[in-house]
């Protein structure tokens, strides 16, 4: 085994105008490692997420993926991109191309796949998912709950080296999460390194590796998930917790 | 009528070159106006800046202007020709204006396009790692041209009636409103029924042009 993590940021520094969002991030992501970032809105959880794609610039420190450093621009960046998967909490979907084609269009057009061996993979990722039967629908046809679970097939295509998920439960009805947090738990088991800010603590306790806990813009403290929702060290977390779970 | 009718071959002779302007430019405004688009939402500073000057310069330009600087100007004092026969030679260079013209509303029209595509979509494009090419491309034109068909439709109509602008204007295409002043000049025709007549064909070229891209706009348009 290589020593080098998969994910580093080292003293990430973010600034939205005048409000510090990302203040002197550290964290290191392990191969297969499942990593849950939880924290109170605004803590800058899901920018965290967003930087690690490049989907937001950072304004000081460094981020590597597989030991190299995240390119600023152009083919470099969007080689990157095709690596590092995103699951995000409104789906995103390609509103005017069906279900399959969403699956297939990154392996067709970036990894240069056949149409006939992207359009037999996405099928067998859409069966894993549940929704390979729905395949020619569009996805304004399908519900909140299907939309992301062709979203996570539609990420999983490309085989990424790591999967980010930002929020992706929070758009959804209640009795849709399930089936949502079914597949991602799977995915955990088997060794997928993943990236999720949820505010799902019941999937952070089963499928976590480790719990990454932010707020207003700093990693307060992380820990193995047990020992985190047991005994957690910060009185900010102390404050966070007992507020979600008190009820 | 019986003398309108009498000069039908006259009036269809005129309306065949108004249908061949009008698919003509229509055909090059669009490309041109996809090119502007693609340039206005670039991330480079200068495409940007090159568009918005050709769309702002041309778009507040007369389109009488255009086309007396494509037919007195460039044609006749600088003597550059496109076609050996002037019949052609006008043709193409109205061709050229109504084009340059066109294109600068086709262009704001995909603008406004573009913007309806939401963000998200350009995001998990590039997450993806689709180039800023494919993700225009693939995603974003696509969908910003299916909420733009009804203006598109509209721009069309607009470029089939400026059509006749290219006879006035230095260029002497025999399109259906110069036969119909010749008729008129040359006493073989009634004014008022004269004047209908043409005013009808208009109404048979645009008004099926209005009502199919009002349908094909529901038919492709993106449900979110």
């Amino acid at each position: 085994m290589t020593a080098t993590p998969l994910v580093t940021l080292e003293n990430v520094d973010k600034h939205f105008g005048e409000l510090h969002v990302l203040r002197g991030i550290d964290l290191s992501v392990e191969r297969g490692e499942v990593v849950v970032v939880i924290g109170p809105s605004g803590s800058g959880k899901s920018t965290l997420c967003r930087t690690i794609n490049r989907l937001e610039t950072i304004d000081g420190g460094a981020i590597t993926i597989d030991g190299v450093p995240l390119p600023e621009e152009g083919r470099g960046l969007a080689r990157l991109r095709s690596d590092v998967g995103m699951v995000f909490q409104s789906f995103n979907l390609f509103a005017h191309k069906t279900v399959l084609q969403n699956v297939t269009i990154g392996p067709i057009k970036v990894r240069k796949k056949s149409k006939a061996a992207a359009e037999k993979r996405a099928l067998e990722l859409l069966d894993r998912v549940g929704i390979a039967n729905q395949a020619n629908k569009y996805p304004a046809q399908l519900s909140g709950g299907q939309q992301q679970r062709v979203a996570i097939a539609r990420a999983l295509a490309m085989e990424p080296k790591v999967l980010m998920f930002d929020e992706p439960t929070s758009a959804l009805d209640p009795e849709m999460v399930q089936e949502v947090l079914d597949v991602m738990t799977s995915l955990a088991a088997e060794g997928m390194t993943m990236i999720v800010v949820t505010h799902e603590m019941g999937f952070a306790r089963r499928a976590a590796n480790r719990v990454v806990f932010m707020a207003d813009g700093e990693i307060v403290e992380q820990a193995a998930p047990d020992d985190f929702f047991a005994n957690p060290s910060s009185q900010r977390a102390k404050d966070f917790l007992s507020k979600i779970l008190s009820h | 009528m019986e003398a309108f009718l009498g000069n039908l071959d006259k009036v269809i002779d005129g309306f065949s070159w108004t249908v061949r302007l009008t698919l003509c430019s229509a055909l090059f405004s669009f490309i041109l106006g996809v090119v502007l688009t693609a340039m206005r939402v670039s991330p480079v500073p200068m495409m940007r800046g090159l568009a918005t000057v050709y769309v702002e310069g041309i778009r507040n330009t007369p389109l009488t202007l255009v086309l007396l600087f494509c037919g007195l100007g460039i044609n006749s004092a600088l003597g550059v020709a496109l076609a050996d026969s002037v019949k052609w030679d006008v043709f193409w260079w109205a061709v050229i204006g109504l084009s340059a013209y066109t294109a600068c509303f086709v262009s704001e029209s995909l603008r406004a396009g573009v913007n309806t595509v939401p963000l998200g979509q350009v995001e998990a494009a590039r997450s993806l790692g689709l180039t800023f090419t494919q993700n225009l491309r693939l995603i974003v034109l696509p969908q910003a041209l299916r909420s733009v068909v009804g203006p598109l439709g509209s721009v069309l109509i607009a470029l089939t009636k400026n059509t006749t602008i290219a006879s006035v204007a230095g260029l002497g295409v025999q399109e259906a409103s110069r036969q119909m002043k010749l008729m008129f000049d040359q006493g073989i025709a009634p004014v008022i029924p004269t004047f209908i007549g043409f005013a009808l064909g208009f109404l048979i070229l645009t008004l099926p042009t209005g009502f199919f891209f009002g349908w094909l706009s529901k038919r492709v348009a993106v449900a979110r």
